[in-house]
């Protein structure tokens, strides 16, 4: 069944909104969306995936790559002709196990050939796509380390068995998760260029329209999907627009000067949380068709962008989100 | 024909079945009209004869097991190893997530968190696929995952059920057929909205209870052969599909930890809404449905279980917690089997294949068969880094409680802010009065314990004796949940109360010197931390017997208290 449209999602504007600016710009660097069950946090990620734009790669190719001379040696890939294909959103499920995430000896080519090859993991799936982890939060140790690792460098080295394979592995990670369950690790969580917290909706109106639209895409599939995908269309249609756009978005001094006195005042660790909010303020700008950064931007940037940066500090009982809009006011008034 | 008779003279108006083994008839029959929409049932009851009945009404459905260690190729298929093995070929063998069907999910009080989440995933993008959850749970504070109790349509307890009561089981599938070729025409009338503000009156904040009532309103309404969905559809929607999630009921709703929704009074003040104000009532009739179907007990039984599942403190599974078969997986070893140790197939299979060519032309007469070789085997290892709990145990007894308990819950807070490098867990047991209560059940959750510690009272007499007993308890509990426990004890040592609750000095001290052995016995390492201006001996002697580290803190804040332990437990 087609996944449910992205512009068919009731309210939870911030979420959508950091999913669209991943779209525009990948180096913004993934979303992680904290909240209550039953919010739609996956239905978005679902939507999402075919929301995006697709993208041109060489046919076979197992790491998606655009030019036939990016394919790694170990693809074997002969072709050199390009195809279309959906951009990846590829799962990484709770249980699995090393091997998959980083591709381990193709043991069948193995049994049956004799011969020792490599057979791609998750990561290589993912590499130009969207890597999307739900309950990221109950992630094991070692799988997040390796995603450090691998979210780091751009590369997936697996050496073993007598094998020393690289490829590119340059992924935008969405994970989404309930902080009820266990909180995530700082350094996993700064890996997340955006963070939002999503809610269930409390007017019992928005409510409503959440079930009936939910219950006309399962009961009145066709009719529903034939309602939204011209708006979905056109929303691909404005990333596109806003992709083109971006380069083009003029960043004056003051705006840089705005970044960067936000992300004092708030304390957050290390000139990430600047380069994301300054990102995130300029892939806003391009969607809204902007030619210029303004403060209103950085304004609506800063707290998908900094409220997961912020120094614990577990005796100040206001929520991240508060303590960003505190500032905001202060410093940019 | 319809399944009730009455229909074409009381048009809409069936009576609703009331005794409870209709119930789980009924319930049975809808999860079977509408899989897809309903996703599943909550089964919770001991093993029995009552669930065998049950599950021989279900045979008919062949449904495929599956337990809770299931390892991953089992659920997303795999190479079939003895079909591989056997040929020299690669055999791939079906997942059981794999197959369109229903899926029966045994101890499903024992799933762990990964396992519940890659089901729910699973339900979530295969609309074929449904699920049984068996729940055994015995204990409080047992009970179903969140992200399958969330996804799962329909609830049934079958505990109060007796034998007696209960009956052979048949699904009369033709009509269940019938009913299923009506959903799609099915009405749903004023049914969203209403459902919706009921979730809301009864504090489920979730989106898919609604969505998942809605389905089982429709499916009853097709099973009844009506056109459209009435006032009897959405009660057994409501019994069925809501009461288990209920957080509170309108009436006796002291708003509980986790904040409900705005009560739909909350609405927008224009004019639109207040047209609607009919609306805004608690629907009685389908919140007393609710409440029927409950029995008594269960809701704070559930509620328990939600919490402490929330809390993280029992995604465990139990006490056999070795290193040769959980934990971390290490990079497997060569060696041989037996002794515990477990083959790692996968691996010794890899070790194996690259030489397949080259041993059969060394061993021509060994036909196509696979040639393995002693040295190919390769074991599988695991580390295994049990959790650690951190049992806070807080005098908040006397005059200096106020602060001390404040200065407590700053430590706690800041011991577990620290959690996330050193995987620890942390629980708060005060004592004051007459009792000892355990505030805050093992969890990782920031967000948890700050909402359990806020507003802990102090003052009063000190029960230490009582604090030390449910003390053990907790650590006992928390190490066959697989977690290492370690006491803290902050207080003056001054007991003065025994443990059946009289003003008995001698008594008190002698029941504490009992705990505080018991606890040596089993070897909990504990740390005391005495905050009185003047220490007493009492107390040195009390951590003498529990074996413990004595601290003199007398005026601790929470950061010098938290840079205490940190240093005491070596972390």
């Amino acid at each position: 069944m087609t996944p449910f449209p992205f512009t068919a999602i009731v309210g939870q504007d911030e979420m959508k909104t950091a999913m669209i600016l991943t779209a525009i710009d990948a180096s913004i660097g993934g979303v992680l969306v904290f909240g209550d069950r039953g919010t739609g946090k996956s239905t978005a990620v679902r939507a999402l995936a075919a929301l995006l734009p697709p993208i041109e790669a060489v046919k076979g190719c197992p790491v998606n790559s655009a030019r036939p001379e990016d394919c790694p040696d170990w693809a074997e890939v002969t072709t050199s002709e390009v195809e279309t294909r959906p951009t990846p959103v590829v799962d990484l499920p709770l249980g699995v196990s090393e091997d998959r995430v980083t591709g381990a000896l193709d043991i069948e080519r193995a049994l049956t050939r004799g011969e020792k090859a490599f057979q791609a993991g998750l990561l290589a799936r993912a590499n130009r796509g969207y890597l999307y982890i739900d309950e990221v939060n109950l992630l094991e140790d070692h799988i997040v380390d390796l995603l450090l690792d691998v979210a780091q460098s751009g590369e997936n080295v697996v050496e073993r068995e007598g094998m020393s394979i690289r490829h590119p592995a340059r992924f935008v990670l969405v994970g989404s998760g309930n902080p009820e369950e266990g909180e995530l690790r700082p350094q996993l969580l700064d890996r997340f260029g955006l963070s939002v917290e999503v809610t269930s909706p409390k007017e019992i109106e928005t409510r409503v329209e959440v079930i009936r639209r939910r219950d006309a895409y399962e009961t009145n599939h066709t009719a529903f999907m034939a309602e939204w995908q011209p708006q979905d269309a056109a929303l691909r249609a404005r990333i596109l627009d806003a992709r083109a756009a971006l380069p083009h978005v003029r960043t004056s001094n003051v705006a840089l000067h705005d970044c960067a006195s936000v992300c004092l005042a708030l304390g957050s660790d290390g000139l990430r949380g600047e380069l994301t909010l300054l990102r995130t303020a300029r892939a806003l700008a391009a969607l809204d068709g902007a030619a210029e950064l303004t403060r209103a931007h950085i304004r609506q940037a800063a707290p998908m962008a900094l409220r997961h940066r912020l120094r614990r500090d577990p005796l100040d009982d206001a929520g991240s989100t508060a303590r960003v809009a505190r500032q905001l006011a202060e410093v940019l008034p | 024909m319809t399944p009730y008779d009455d229909t074409s003279d009381t048009p809409g108006r069936p009576p609703p079945p009331t005794d409870p083994w209709s119930m789980v008839t009924l319930a049975l029959t809808l999860m079977v009209v509408d899989p897809a929409g309903l996703r599943g049932l909550w089964l919770r009851g001991r093993s029995g004869p009552v669930r065998d009945r049950v599950m021989a009404g279900l045979a008919a459905l062949s449904p495929r097991k599956l337990h809770p260690f299931m390892a991953e190729d089992a659920l997303s298929g795999g190479m079939d190893l003895s079909a591989t093995l056997a040929t020299g070929e690669l055999h791939h063998h079906a997942g059981l997530l794999e197959r369109p069907g229903l899926l029966a999910l045994t101890m499903a009080e024992r799933c762990p968190p990964g396992l519940a989440v890659r089901l729910g995933q699973a339900l979530d993008d295969d609309p074929t696929l449904s699920l049984l959850a068996l729940d055994e749970a015995a204990e409080d504070g047992e009970g179903l995952p969140l992200a399958l109790s969330d996804r799962l349509g329909l609830f049934l307890d079958l505990d109060g059920i007796t034998y007696g009561e209960s009956a052979d089981l048949t699904l009369p599938l033709p009509m269940i057929a019938m009913a299923q070729a009506r959903l799609a025409r099915i009405a749903p009338g004023d049914a969203a909205p209403r459902l919706v503000r009921v979730a809301a009156d009864l504090g489920i904040t979730s989106l898919r209870a609604p969505l998942l009532a809605v389905a089982c309103a429709r499916a009853h309404a097709a099973w009844r052969g009506a056109d459209a969905i009435d006032e009897a559809d959405l009660q057994i929607a409501v019994a069925l599909c809501y009461a288990h999630k209920a957080l509170h009921f309108p009436e006796d709703a002291p708003e509980p930890q986790e904040a409900p929704p705005d009560p739909p009074q909350d609405q927008p003040e224009d004019g639109r809404d207040r047209d609607q104000s009919e609306f805004e009532l608690p629907d009685e009739m389908l919140i007393d449905a609710a409440r029927a179907a409950l029995p008594p007990g269960l809701l704070a039984q559930l509620q328990a279980a939600r919490l402490s599942r929330a809390a993280g403190a029992n995604s465990g599974a139990g006490a056999m917690r070795k290193s040769m078969r959980r934990g971390r997986p290490m990079p497997s070893r060569a060696g041989k089997p037996g002794a515990g140790a477990r083959v790692d197939v996968v691996a010794t299979l890899r070790q194996a294949a690259p030489w397949q060519k080259m041993r059969r032309a060394m061993m021509p007469d060994r036909g196509d068969r696979l040639l393995l070789m002693p040295s190919d085997i390769r074991i599988k290892r695991y580390r295994d880094q049990t959790d650690r709990v951190l049992i806070f145990v807080v005098d908040a007894s006397g005059s200096a409680a106020v602060a001390r308990l404040a200065e407590a819950k700053g430590a706690v807070e800041l011991m577990l802010a620290e959690a996330y490098s050193t995987r620890d867990h942390v629980a708060l047991i005060a004592f004051r009065g007459h009792h000892a209560e355990l505030c805050l059940p093992p969890s990782r959750s920031l967000v948890q314990t700050k909402r359990r510690l806020a507003g802990l009272p102090g003052g009063g007499a000190t029960p230490l004796a009582h604090a030390l007993q449910l003390a053990l308890a907790t650590a006992d509990q928390a190490r066959s949940h697989g977690m290492t426990p370690t006491l803290a004890f902050l207080t003056d040592g001054r007991g003065n109360i025994a443990l059946d609750g009289r003003a008995d000095r001698a008594q008190a001290a002698l029941e504490a010197t009992q705990f505080a052995r018991a606890i040596a016995a089993k070897s909990i390492p504990a740390l005391v931390i005495d905050t009185s201006l003047r220490p007493k001996p009492q107390l040195a002697e009390l951590s003498a017997e529990m074996r413990a580290t004595l601290i003199a803190l007398p005026r601790a804040d929470a950061r010098s208290l938290q840079a205490t332990l940190s240093a005491a437990l070596g972390s």
